[in-house]
């Protein structure tokens, strides 16, 4: 079945809804407006505003209030309607959130998911463009995903509304309106699983969110000069599957990661940090990032097209640790 | 109020205040370490609150959390453990005397960041309401933390969606050093933040533990049928210094100020009133106070004979498998 990244998630959080009362979806614009992207569309005529919530624009206050009602045993869907205004309920995540569970030794757990648009999309300038996921990653208690496929969307939301801890879930403004096959009816993907999206024996790229398409399409130029780029998505990005990506950096010695974010501190630096104590002495050089530019997000689309990697730098990566320059 | 019921809340507030005491020497000791906040002078709005409500209702704290957690029931000796950070603690040692945790008596936390879990009390609330029950949550916050965007967002919140909050004010006059009237604008009726949301709001005199609990009853009552939320100002004051770190009065109060406070020492308000009024014997009050001090002693006894945390804890519980 064909579908859109946003009806995916669509059809994920209606069956969700569906078959767990306990589930529900709260945010900005949720209900009436169908959701600021739409992916709510039909939520408040099936479900009623009992369990599709539009929430006034306070980010702390009803990402706060979520997770307490997750504490008494809900199962509450936050949709920030962009993550940059998740800034605003930080310390809820991070202090309450991530941290109950454990301060209070196992009595009480968070079985929340938050989910929106994280990343660029076209020309919204710097408080509206950022990749925020290396924050989330950062803290012990969270997991965090970021799916780059429709199929990979509905699989991986399910698991993350079913499991028992706080779930940071990041989809990408530009990637709602791409289509792909899905799977049928009720499958979940597990969380903290990558996937081998193109396999190759050459160079592996590691991509994910947005920046999978980029590195896919930096593997179909490689191809035209006969190189065989492997192209692995992490897809969750907390719990890292590092058996995979280790698996796949051992078969070809050569690793690029892709990420649109900030270099400094990157999710890229981790990434490479833990391939460098797995596979070290199955590397032929040192791995190479991309990454987006250090600077916050022009508006001008050239500045703004500079900003972001491109399948291009990514080629020119792999030339890099293939050492074809 | 039936004589035993008094009996009952003048125990409780002993016990909390000398449960503090102990606490305070135990810390001395470096026993207990880290941020240690001490309710000494404000032990009759824990203790009048706590007991106008249902075992099946909820409690939020702050930090200042040792008195709302025995006073909710827990057992003193698995909170001195959690104070020694012990495995035996409630939290098994990972918590400590700020985060302290009794799920099975719904006393859902002392948090740390001042207004950070005021919008968890409502989110509790929240799924109350979403399961058509009729529980009442009750949240402990300093006049300190009514200034923050947490406290305005999460009274918007609840009085636009009618949950059943009982927002429970603990003004002792200070939050750390500053003095109400320094921090918020609205200082001469603290509960007047709440009016602006159309949130139904009085006051209590914080020193007299029957005052606070028959206002917290008809509060606690008037939140479980109406399903509103109420905010209730507790006028109060603590007699010792913000925490451990900090002396019984310093720069920003005076001594005399101090002194004048514990004219209205709670516990002794009641026990006089007790007294006065025939409904206890010199011999009641001092068998209380044995009875108090054995409870604590075998706290502070079971604490310290208890086992430390295996390291092998330090990442458990981390996630939920
Ligand atoms: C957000 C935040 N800022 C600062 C602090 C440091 N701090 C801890 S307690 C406190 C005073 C709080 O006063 P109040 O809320 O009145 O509670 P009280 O200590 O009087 O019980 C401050 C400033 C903190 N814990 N959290
Ligand atoms: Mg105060």
């Amino acid at each position: 079945m064909k579908a859109t990244y946003r009806e995916a998630l669509n059809q994920a959080l209606r069956e969700e809804m569906r078959r767990d009362d306990r589930v529900f979806l709260i945010g900005e614009d949720v209900a009436y407006y169908q959701g600021a992207f739409k992916v709510s569309k039909g939520f408040l005529e099936e479900f009623g505003s009992r369990r599709v919530v539009d929430t006034p624009i306070t980010e702390l206050g009803f990402t706060g209030l979520a997770i307490g009602a997750a504490m008494a045993g809900l199962r509450p869907v936050v949709e920030v309607m962009t993550f940059n205004f998740a800034i605003l309920a930080m310390d809820q995540i991070v202090n309450n959130a991530a941290k109950i569970r454990y301060m209070s030794g196992g009595q009480l757990s968070v079985p929340i998911v938050i989910r929106g648009p994280g990343s660029a999309a076209h020309q919204l300038a710097a408080q509206h463009s950022q990749s925020l996921e290396a924050w989330f990653c950062h803290v012990p208690g969270l997991k965090v995903v970021a799916p780059a496929t429709p199929h990979d969307a509905k699989g991986l939301i399910k698991s993350a509304i079913r499991d028992e801890n706080p779930v940071i879930f990041i989809e990408a403004q530009l990637l709602y309106p791409m289509q792909g096959e899905i799977g049928d009816g009720d499958y979940t993907i597990p969380l903290g699983v990558a996937e081998v999206k193109r396999p190759g024996t050459d160079v592996t790229l590691i991509a994910y969110s947005k920046m999978l398409l980029v590195a896919l399409e930096a593997a179909e130029k490689l191809a035209q000069e006969g190189i065989q780029a492997e192209v692995v998505d992490p897809r969750t990005l907390r719990p890292l599957d590092l058996t995979t990506l280790a698996a796949s950096a051992k078969k070809t010695g050569k690793v690029v990661v892709v990420e649109e974010g900030w270099p400094f501190a990157g999710l890229g630096a981790q990434i490479a940090e833990s391939l460098y104590r797995q596979v070290f002495d199955y590397l032929d050089g040192p791995i190479v990032r991309v990454t987006g530019r250090d600077a916050p997000m022009p508006y001008a689309r050239d500045l703004e097209d500079a900003a972001i990697p491109d399948a291009d730098q990514v080629v020119a990566a792999a030339h890099q640790v293939l050492y074809r320059t | 109020m039936e004589r035993a019921h008094l009996v009952h809340l003048y125990t409780q507030m002993l016990l909390i205040r000398r449960f503090e005491e102990r606490t305070a020497e135990m810390y001395a000791l470096g026993k207990i370490g880290g941020f240690c906040h001490l309710c000494i002078g404000e032990e009759a709005v824990a203790v009048g609150a706590v007991d106008a409500l249902r075992p099946d209702d909820y409690v939020f704290s702050a930090y200042r959390d040792h008195g709302h957690c025995l006073a909710r029931g827990s057992d003193p000796k698995r909170v001195m453990a959690e104070l020694f950070g012990r495995v035996t603690g409630l939290c098994k040692g990972k918590g400590g005397s700020m985060h302290l945790v009794d799920a099975e008596r719904r006393f859902m936390g002392g948090y740390a960041i001042v207004g950070g879990h005021l919008p968890l009390a409502a989110g509790v609330a929240f799924a109350v309401k979403y399961r058509g029950g009729d529980q009442v949550v009750l949240c402990f916050f300093g006049e300190g933390a009514v200034p923050s965007g947490a406290c305005h967002e999460t009274l918007n919140l609840a009085a636009l969606w009618g949950l059943p909050v009982l927002f429970l004010c603990e003004n002792n006059r200070y939050g750390m050093g500053t003095p109400v009237e320094r921090a918020v604008a609205l200082y001469s009726d603290v509960a007047q933040n709440a009016a602006a949301y159309g949130i139904e709001a009085g006051r209590v005199d914080g020193m007299d533990v029957l005052a606070v609990r028959d206002a917290v009853g008809k509060a606690v009552e008037q939140v479980r049928t109406r399903q509103r939320p109420y905010f209730l100002e507790a006028v109060t004051y603590r007699f010792l210094g913000h925490s451990m770190a900090d002396p019984a009065h310093g720069h920003y109060r005076t001594k005399a100020e101090v002194d004048e406070a514990k004219k209205r020492d709670p516990v002794l308000l009641l026990r006089t009133r007790m007294l006065s009024e025939r409904l206890a014997t010199e011999a009641d009050i001092k068998r209380i106070e044995q009875e108090v001090a054995q409870i604590v002693r075998e706290a502070v006894e079971f604490a310290d004979a208890s086992p430390v945390p295996p390291v092998t804890a330090l990442e458990e519980d981390v996630y939920t498998s």
